[in-house]
């Protein structure tokens, strides 16, 4: 038996990764991978969580998750997709067209 | 009531408004037919109002409820004496101010159309409704045709013009809707939950503190709509940039809102803080009375001048509002109708002018009335009637609200009849810089008088304005008994407004003009089912 | 004969709207025939009204009659309700007799303007109007009749508006007297509120009875006062009526001169009851009529514009009007109103005649010797003028002497001398002009004298009927030494203004001897000056300039209320306008506004557009909001 301290830390360690992921890397592809870990770590959050309490409720919010996090590759993928044919590049340093 | 006549009257207009969509964009004859068609039509259900109105009693009439959103932010409109004649007086104005833009708006005329249609849906929804949320959604829903109007169809300056407009509406609105919410997180739950209803609110006990505040909050909103002093400096602006027909409904109707807000809202709700506050506001109207006819009398462009004789007049209503008896109070309801039919008047006027002239200011005219002697003519009633010249409708206005006040306040009454003085002085001046003298300019040689449609603008106008000046009785019978109920309520505590059955009385108005709380006359009354 | 009484104010109503609406279309005869048939028909009808009354037996309640209640809100209840009473009945047929006569007189004096229909239309709604401040029942009915024929003396007096200076008098006039009429209502609905109603009898017998509380029992004969003196034209509000005569002259002869003008006078009458109560106001209108009868003749003696000088005639006698009602010689007030309107309408329109006859000239220094001229016109203005010096037996004479044996024998002596110092200068300006017009070598330009003709019957004909009325309309009035029932008017006039005490006969006789001489000594005078030793004036004002420039210059007053009143009031206007409307209370808004778009400005900075700068920011965020949470639990 594993107990639930083991898997949240992994989930931590996980999502600590994911954020790290997201400020090394400079390209949008890997940044949206990053954002990817870290759900994933909060869905192993939730499992590690729901399988403790013996509670359905945490499950059903992961399901949740997955389907947005479906959604969110579909139409992220395809933003970036378009980014990069209008300006050229996915580099978020240079998509600043949101500068005040 | 098997027809649901004030719902017809309030959404008629926004019906033709949502017809006029579907019309093709160039078809700008058609466009003006059916807008005029749908506010006549509604001017007509107006009148079918007006003459099934049962002036002996004071409560409201006409009522009609329905669920809406629930818990007590329901459909509920109905009229008594103090909201009848601005009903009226707004069904009244807007054919003839959309009549009075036959030439005047030539650009996109199928908008134009549906926004004045809009306003009037918006304008008579605030009259008539009688739950506070309802009220509130019309205020602020009026706010979007004016805003447009200015906006698109004004002058050089109408961005700006409009954009302080709205944003002083809004700036008093927003506080009123944080007003709005206290009251309903503090308002009686009935069986249906908590109540918005004008006469559920009206039984609200409010501790001191409260009032204060709730007080200050919708005074703020109402005082900038009037415009009080020193809140006036939008109006102006608005004016001067509108173009005809938003100036006739701003000054003749969007105007009396504010004042109506005080009447209908701001007293009776919150009965002891007003009291504390009524002193000061009376000495801002009276300030307000001189300042702009001072105002009035040095302004260089027609418009604008009118606007300030708009901020004196409007004055004298709140002070007489504030008077809080019986004439002054039948006075400022009535000064109320004449105001916008005078003024409106001088609006359609400067606008006959500016389509010839092409200029509103008051040096390029000269030795008018010469050359058009019906419109001098016109012009000349209209400026009597907004100077309360007697027999015609303003005198009386102006006499009653005096009579009250005087039994108020010698000294703010002493104050305010120096507008007899000063609405004298700028209007004479005025007519005699653009009607007399030789007419030497290119331009105003050229000028034409006016023709059959301006007639048919104006004649009703000044018909009427006679008609209120000899008769001013068909006006006031029909209040007697809203305005003795209306003052019942803000001189007795909300505890001990007793809830009665909507008994028909018979018209006796109170004696006294002034002093206790000893109006005979029905109590707060249950409206019909 | 009640609600009938209406038709005497509606007919030239009536009259009047179809010649304002339709007047285009009517033809010139037809205009001027309807005009006078309608003032026609209204002085039958007030003749007829006044049969009625004098056949009603003593003691009856006068004519009244109410068409609808006007105003009911409150307390307030205006009925439209007209009376006929003696003191109406003298008002309305002085108002349609003299209006009528100059109305006819208007049909030839106008014969040539283009604006025929407008005149007349102008003209019966003034005699409307006039009718109805005469014949209301009650004070605010009064006031619409009131306003009215202001409204009536602003259109005439600017009835040739293309003139700027005509323009510029009407308004004038309108907002002088407004400025009276703004103190006019707060009395009159002061006193309505504490009367509890504005019928005229109740406001009277409320006072006499001391039914009023003492400040009000002061202070509203003397708000009330304040509007009599703007529409009356006395000091210090008469500034408007010299101004006035840029009016055609029939109108002249009407309202600023028979009627409107003596509206006021005719309201403290109304209200005798009211003055006679208050300790202060009697002596105040007095005091003030007085004082300007005196003034305006003094200003009268220099004027060289033949209509200025009766202008400034007309404010000083109504000054001798305001004395007596001042006095309490209601009656003789009256009687000098009546007898006015006779000559003072007389002069008018034979000045009128003489301008007419001169192409519009009317500086008196370029007539002369126009008696032979004007046959018809000399002899009018000379019995008008006789009349008004108060030459023995003629009507003026009669009505000033009831005036001054009132005053004097009231004990108001100042009052008495300063009347007496005004005769002396009313016969001196009267016949100055009677001498400058009529008398002495031709002094006319050669063009204006190749067209000088006498008018046409329609004009002398009103002048040959008002002169009657000038030398014989005293007779109504004679005093008491004449006999106990010579006073006709007084006695008919009893129900409503109570007699004044009739002197002892010795003391009439010598009253009667010295205002002669004061006439007769102005006369003289005049003689002197103007036929006898023309060089005397010129002289008199090389030696004392200052009087003289004083004079001419109207006591500076115009310049003085401008540079005090009107021009503080615009320039400051203009000034409050640019620096608190338009710098303050705009500033203010627009300053808001400009803060609100620079903190905009400078928080957007905040966006850099980058992706990991809005993490970050939302990691510490959500760092900071986890921390507060664990700092909060623990």
């Amino acid at each position: 038996m594993i107990p639930a301290g083991a898997f949240l830390a992994l989930a931590a360690a996980l999502f600590a990764l994911g954020v790290l992921a997201f400020f090394v890397k400079r390209d949008l592809l890997t940044q949206f991978m990053a954002v990817e870990v870290m759900l994933n770590a909060a869905n192993l959050a939730f499992l590690a969580l729901a399988k403790a309490s013996l509670k359905a409720d945490a499950q059903a919010v992961v399901i949740f998750v997955l389907t947005v996090a479906a959604a969110e590759a579909v139409v992220g993928m395809s933003i970036i997709l378009l980014a990069f044919r209008r300006r050229k590049t996915i580099r978020t340093d240079d998509l600043s067209g949101l500068k005040g | 009531m098997s027809v649901p006549i004030l719902t017809c009257l309030t959404f008629l207009p926004l019906a033709g408004g949502l017809l006029l969509i579907f019309l093709p964009r160039d078809r700008v004859r058609e466009a003006r037919a059916t807008a005029l068609v749908f506010s006549l039509a509604a001017l007509a259900l107006a009148l079918v109002v007006y003459a099934r109105f049962d002036g002996a009693t004071g409560a409201a009439q006409f009522v009609e409820r329905a669920p809406w959103l629930g818990r007590g932010l329901n459909y509920h409109i109905g009229v008594d004496g103090l909201s009848l004649f601005l009903v009226l007086l707004t069904a009244f104005l807007t054919p003839v101010a959309l009549l009075s833009s036959w030439r005047a708006v030539t650009d996109r005329v199928r908008e134009f159309s549906f926004f004045m249609l809009l306003l009037e849906t918006g304008v008579v929804g605030v009259f008539v409704s009688l739950n506070l949320f309802l009220f509130y959604v019309f205020w602020e829903a009026m706010l979007i045709p004016m805003y447009f109007l200015i906006g698109i169809w004004g002058g050089r300056r109408r961005v700006y013009a409009t954009t302080k407009f709205v944003l002083f509406t809004m700036f008093g609105s927003l506080l009123m809707l944080v007003g709005i919410f206290v009251l309903y997180a503090r308002a009686n739950p009935t069986a249906a939950g908590p109540s918005l209803a004008f006469q559920d609110l009206y039984r609200l006990t409010l501790p001191p503190g409260v009032q204060t505040w709730l007080f200050l909050a919708f005074a703020l909103a109402f005082a900038i709509k009037v415009p009080l002093f020193p809140l006036h400096t939008w109006l102006p602006d608005a004016h001067v940039e509108a173009p005809t027909a938003g100036s006739v409904l701003l000054a003749a109707v969007l105007l009396k809102m504010g004042a109506y807000g005080f009447l209908r809202l701001g007293l009776p709700l919150f009965p002891d803080a007003a009291r504390t506050f009524l002193p000061a506001l009376s000495v801002l109207a009276v300030i307000g009375i001189i300042y702009g006819g001072l105002m009035a009398l040095v302004q260089k462009d027609m418009k604008s001048l009118v606007a300030y004789s708009s901020v004196s007049h409007m004055g004298l209503i709140m002070l007489a509002l504030f008077a809080l008896n019986f004439e002054s109070t039948e006075g400022a309801l009535f000064q109320m109708v004449n105001h916008g039919l005078s003024t409106g008047a001088l609006f359609l006027c400067v606008g006959v002018l500016y389509e010839r002239g092409h200029t509103r200011l008051i040096a390029d005219y000269g030795g008018v009335g010469r050359r058009m002697p019906v419109f001098s003519a016109v012009f000349l009633i209209a400026m009597l009637s907004s100077m309360g010249l007697p027999g015609l409708n303003g005198f009386v206005g102006e006499v009653l609200c005096l009579f009250g006040v005087l039994a108020a306040n010698k000294v703010l009454a002493a104050l305010a009849v120096t507008t007899t003085v000063l609405s004298a002085a700028y209007l004479l001046w005025l007519f005699r810089r653009v009607m007399h003298g030789p007419a030497l300019s290119e331009r105003v040689l050229g000028l034409k008088d006016m023709d059959a449609r301006e007639r048919l603008v104006l004649v009703p106008v000044v018909a009427l304005m006679f008609w209120l000046g000899l008769f001013p009785g068909t006006v006031l019978r029909k209040m007697d008994a809203s305005v003795a109920r209306y003052l019942e309520l803000v001189r007795t505590k909300p505890a001990a407004r007793t809830v009665a059955s909507a008994a028909v009385r018979p018209v006796t108005p109170p004696p006294q003009s002034s002093g206790a709380a000893t109006i005979v006359g029905s109590a707060m009354a249950e409206e019909g089912r | 004969m009640a609600r009938e009484l209406w038709l005497i104010p509606l007919l030239p109503a009536l009259s009047s709207a179809v010649l304002l609406l339709l007047g285009s279309r009517l033809s010139r005869r037809w205009i001027s025939l309807q005009a006078c048939l309608a003032v026609l028909a209204s002085l039958a009808l007030s003749a007829a009204a006044l049969v009625r009354l004098l056949g009603a037996a003593n003691g009856a309640p006068p004519l009244s009659g109410t068409l609808f209640t006007w105003v009911a809100s409150g307390s307030l209840s205006v009925p439209a309700s007209l009376t006929f009473d003696p003191l109406t009945a003298v008002m309305s047929l002085v108002v349609t007799g003299v209006g009528l006569l100059i109305h006819v007189y208007s049909a030839g004096y106008m014969a040539g303007d283009r604006d025929y229909s407008r005149y007349f239309g102008l003209l019966n709604l003034f005699t409307f109007f006039m009718l109805v401040l005469v014949m209301a029942s009650s004070i605010v009915l009064m006031f619409v009749g009131w306003e009215g024929v202001g409204l009536c003396s602003y259109l005439l007096i600017g009835f040739w508006f293309e003139k700027p200076a005509a323009a510029r008098a009407g308004m004038k006039a309108f907002i002088v007297t407004r400025v009276g009429d703004a103190a006019f209502v707060l009395g009159m609905l002061t006193l309505v509120a504490a009367v509890g109603g504005p019928e005229f009898a109740r406001i009277n017998a409320a006072a006499a009875a001391g039914g009023l509380a003492p400040w009000l029992a002061t202070l509203a004969p003397v708000l009330l006062f304040a509007g009599a003196a703007g529409k009356s034209a006395q000091v210090p509000l008469y500034v408007w009526l010299p101004d006035a005569m840029e009016g055609p002259t029939p109108v002249s002869a009407l309202i600023h001169a028979a009627t409107m003008v003596t509206a006021g006078v005719y309201m403290v009458a109304r209200l005798n009851g009211l003055y006679s109560a208050s300790a202060v106001a009697g002596p105040l209108v007095a005091s003030v009529g007085a004082v300007t009868a005196v003034f305006a003749a003094s200003l009268a003696l220099v004027q060289t514009d033949i209509k200025k000088v009766l202008a400034y005639s007309t404010i000083s006698q109504l000054g001798y009007m305001f004395i007596g009602c001042g006095v309490g010689a209601y009656g003789a007030g009256i009687f000098h109103l009546v007898t006015h309107a006779f000559f003072k309408g007389l002069l008018f329109l034979a000045a009128g005649s003489v301008i007419h006859a001169l192409s519009g000239e009317q500086d008196i220094r370029k007539m002369g010797g126009l008696r032979r001229r004007l046959p018809r016109t000399f002899p009018a203005f000379f019995v008008a003028a006789l009349a008004i010096s108060g030459i023995p037996f003629l009507s003026g004479f009669f009505s000033k002497d009831a005036i001054l044996t009132s005053a004097y024998e009231g004990g108001h002596l100042a009052v008495w001398l300063l009347g007496l110092l005004a005769a002396v200068m009313t016969a001196f300006y009267i016949f100055r002009l009677v001498f400058l017009i009529f008398f002495g070598e031709e002094r006319t330009d050669a063009e204006v004298r190749r067209h000088i003709h006498e008018s046409p019957p329609v004009m002398t004909v009103p002048l040959a009927v008002l002169a009657v009325l000038s030398a014989l309309g005293g007779l109504i009035g004679l005093p008491a030494v004449f006999g106990e029932r010579a006073d006709l008017l007084g006695r008919f006039l009893a129900p409503v203004l109570k007699a004044a005490e009739a002197p002892p006969a010795a003391v009439e006789w010598n009253l009667i001897l010295v205002s002669t001489t004061a006439a007769a000594g102005g006369l003289f005078l005049a003689f002197l000056f103007y036929l006898r030793y023309p060089g005397t004036p010129a002289r008199l004002a090389a030696r004392w300039p200052f009087l003289y420039r004083t004079l001419i210059g109207k006591y500076y007053v115009d310049e003085f209320y401008d540079a005090v009143f009107v021009r503080p009031l615009v320039r400051g206007s203009e000034l409050v306008y640019a620096s608190f409307d338009l710098a303050v209370i705009d500033g203010a808004l627009n300053g808001s506004a400009a803060a609100a778009q620079a903190a905009g400005r400078g928080a957007s900075r905040l966006q850099t557009g980058r992706i990991k700068d809005y993490a970050l920011a939302f990691l510490l965020g959500a760092v900071l909001f986890l921390g507060f949470i664990l700092a909060w639990k623990a």
